[in-house]
């Protein structure tokens, strides 16, 4: 009888989320609190977490804390250090979670908000979240082995090398699409560029202050740059208000661009005390901070979703980005459902934490969950903008016009309304010269976090504040990404470049370090400089890329942990990773060959190529290419991406033949190779 | 743990205090590192090497 609260407890969460998704899904014409999504969302998380994590845990892996984890065993008082679960939550989540899922929900929001909600909440209950766990489960019983080692020991040396190779290029992409982000967020914003700029000071105040006078005090350094980031903020409000100042800080996309590759390089070269650790930890604080505050942002608002559950552009015709519903929304919504980057971090620096075995579940499971409702979030801060203002934002300047006008009669031809003075009158409050066209997810994101904090504070006359206060969040996050990521390329570079010139590899010695950083930067650098160029919008063709590659990345996670489990000899239960596994692969092949292949220009690489090549022949050139040699750089570019895509699918098949290959053995002859019990 | 500590560990700062508690529990008869040193070496550690980056 002691079971019958819990068991009504269950059955009213597992009820309220159903008849939440039921509204949801049934909505039609008017628009809907944010309410039901919260609902729907949240007790998906708590019945999954509740009952089918704990199935994993259990079943699966049968989690035993008499059983000695790497913390203990091998405890150093540095990597390997037995944490507080909560603690290496918080650790593990400031980790995992970074722009990705901000950007992702808000460009899939083109297909309504109903695709994105079920797929971030589905896919991370089935995929994502098992994903992570899986991995941390199985790193945490292999001395917190990496990915790649992984990779290599379970499936084979050849699956190691293409992991390598594959995170290598996903980082190339990755940074090169945040890039461009932060690029379409800041062009032709003094105020932006101001408060962006005087971050780079303010990490290196930060940086000397925790290195020479008061070393080590990194609570003191943070709250320090807490409060000159406060004080960036208004001043690059004082120098938009300056005409002279504020022509001087508009800068073009172009400038911007190289600026960000610039900075990349410099950051990679530099001593890591002086800027990229005072950043790394501001960047935590602000990252917990701010998801904290759009909750509670939107659980005091509950704000009305004016965006229809499903759009017209299910069909592939979408301003956003080109591609059907299916596969496309899948792949542009990879952070917050599944990410095969967390695959790294769980094999990274979390397993070495974790102070008794069953703590994995909490940390991998609940953190992502936790990554999961940011996206929910990010897609209510998309979905509570009028469709009008949402696509006049996030379509280019080939579907919109130049012209507020001609946005308006674009909006109208799709079948939105927004008259040409509401986005005068828009951007003018949140102290922007324009909004049309800025896409990338980060002004729209922030225009919608500005309705809602100043719904709850300051008003009106706030919105400017919080809009910008929003972008210099996001842009934090991204540059911290952007700068350790290029140090992170940088070594990738440097361990495949010594296999071919041993000198190559040595990390302190400096004309490696700086070839090899380099090298790395005009990688991603190429992409992001062609990708602010790109008349159909750099958006358009490197989201999507970033998209397979991360579900690539992911590939090879349920691929090592598939085949973790069958080495366990738990044969049937490699049910739980194979599912999303073949779910992947059959999203990623979809959404590669489309790009490869498809007819339409403004989805094939291929077919965008063609249409340029007529275009040097006719010499009409669509909007945005000047002359011949434009066209011919721009063909060359399709054809490059194409080639990255056949990489990633190749990868992809590679990885999941030679995992077959495995997996054919062990259905013979079962074989286990963990580490052995050792009592704590 | 103090609360200063509890976030330092959040945000992935080297933390001497646990450092030094650790070497004089388990390696009593060896010098531990100078707290510079430390930090120092623990930066090293975290950003010399292939490690992770997310999205």
């Amino acid at each position: 009888m002691r079971r019958l609260p819990s068991l009504l407890t269950w059955t009213v969460i597992a009820l309220a989320g159903a008849v939440a998704f039921g509204r949801l899904a049934l909505v039609r014409g008017e628009s809907i609190s944010a309410a039901w999504l919260l609902t729907a969302a949240l007790c998906t998380y708590a019945v999954a977490y509740r009952f089918y994590s704990r199935f994993i845990a259990s079943r699966v892996f049968a989690l035993d804390d008499s059983r000695a984890t790497p913390a203990h065993r091998l405890e150093d008082g540095r990597d390997f250090v037995p944490t507080n679960r909560w603690v290496a939550f918080g650790h593990h989540f400031a980790a995992i979670a970074g722009p990705g899922p901000l950007v992702g929900p808000t460009l899939a929001a083109q297909f309504g908000f109903l695709p994105g909600a079920i797929w971030i909440i589905v896919g991370v209950v089935l995929g994502g979240a098992v994903q992570d766990f899986v991995i941390l489960c199985a790193s945490m019983r292999r001395d917190g082995k990496s990915l790649g080692q992984m990779a290599a020991d379970e499936i084979g040396p050849m699956a190691g090398n293409v992991a390598l190779v594959a995170i290598l290029g996903i980082m190339v992409i990755l940074i090169s699409v945040l890039g461009l982000v932060i690029v379409n967020a800041l062009k032709a914003s003094p105020w932006g560029v101001v408060t962006i700029g005087l971050t780079i000071p303010i990490a290196l105040i930060m940086g000397v202050y925790l290195r020479y006078i008061r070393p080590g005090r990194v609570l003191e350094g943070s709250a320090i740059g807490v409060v000159l980031l406060i004080g960036a903020l208004f001043a690059g409000r004082w120098v938009a208000e300056q005409p002279v100042l504020a022509a001087t800080f508009t800068l073009s996309a172009t400038t911007l661009a190289i600026s960000v590759m610039v900075y990349g390089f410099v950051a990679s070269v530099t001593p890591v005390w002086l800027l990229l650790a005072p950043r790394d930890y501001l960047s935590a604080f602000v990252k917990i901070g701010v998801v904290l505050e759009l909750a509670v942002g939107i659980g005091l608002v509950l704000p009305p979703l004016r965006m229809p559950a499903l759009t017209q552009f299910g069909n592939g015709t979408g301003p956003v980005f080109a591609g059907k519903l299916f596969p496309f929304a899948f792949i542009t919504i990879a952070c917050g459902a599944i990410s095969g980057l967390h695959a790294l971090i769980a094999s990274g620096t979390t397993p070495k934490l974790l102070n008794i075995e069953s703590n994995a579940r909490l940390i991998g499971y609940g953190a992502m969950l936790m990554e999961s409702f940011v996206a929910i979030m990010a897609l209510i801060a998309a979905c509570l903008l009028t469709p009008g203002v949402y696509f006049a934002i996030n379509a280019p300047v080939s579907a919109l016009g130049t012209t507020v006008e001609s946005a308006a009669h674009a909006v109208a031809s799709w079948g939105f309304t927004l008259s040409p003075g509401e986005l005068t009158t828009l951007a003018h409050r949140v102290g922007e010269q324009t909004l049309l066209s800025r896409t990338g997810g980060a002004p729209s994101l922030a225009v919608g976090m500005a309705q809602l904090f100043s719904n709850i504070l300051g008003g009106d006359t706030a919105m400017a504040l919080w809009y910008h206060f929003a972008i210099m969040f996001e842009a934090l996050f991204i540059l911290t990404t952007l700068d350790a990521g290029t140090r992170v390329g940088r070594f990738l570079l440097q361990d495949l470049g010594k296999r071919f010139w041993e000198p190559f590899g040595r990390v302190s010695w400096y004309p490696s370090v700086i070839l090899a950083s380099a090298l790395f930067v005009l990688m991603w650098g190429y992409f992001l400089y062609w990708g602010v160029q790109d008349p159909l919008g750099g958006v358009n063709s490197l989201w999507p890329l970033f998209g397979i590659s991360n579900q690539l990345l992911a590939a090879v996670a349920l691929c090592v942990g598939t085949t973790v489990i069958m080495n366990q000899g738990k044969l049937r239960y490699a049910v739980i990773t194979a599912v999303p596994l073949i779910w992947l692969v059959i999203i990623t092949m979809t959404a590669g060959l489309e790009k490869l292949l498809s007819p339409d220009p403004k989805l094939g690489f291929l077919a965008h190529a063609q249409s340029l090549k007529q275009a040097i022949l006719t010499g009409i050139f669509p909007h945005g290419v000047t002359n011949a040699s434009v066209a011919s750089r721009l063909i060359w570019n399709d054809r490059l991406d194409a080639a990255v895509t056949m990489f990633f699918l190749g990868a992809v098949i590679v990885i999941l033949l030679t995992s077959m290959n495995q997996w054919r053995h062990k259905l013979r002859r079962h074989g286990i190779r963990h580490t052995p019990v050792i009592p704590a | 743990m103090t609360f200063t500590a509890l976030l330092h560990r959040i945000v992935g700062a080297p933390d001497y205090q646990a450092y030094l508690e650790h070497m004089r529990r388990c390696h009593p008869e060896a010098e531990p590192l100078l707290e510079m040193e430390f930090f120092q070496q623990r930066l090293n550690d975290r950003y010399n090497r292939v490690g992770a980056r997310c999205c």
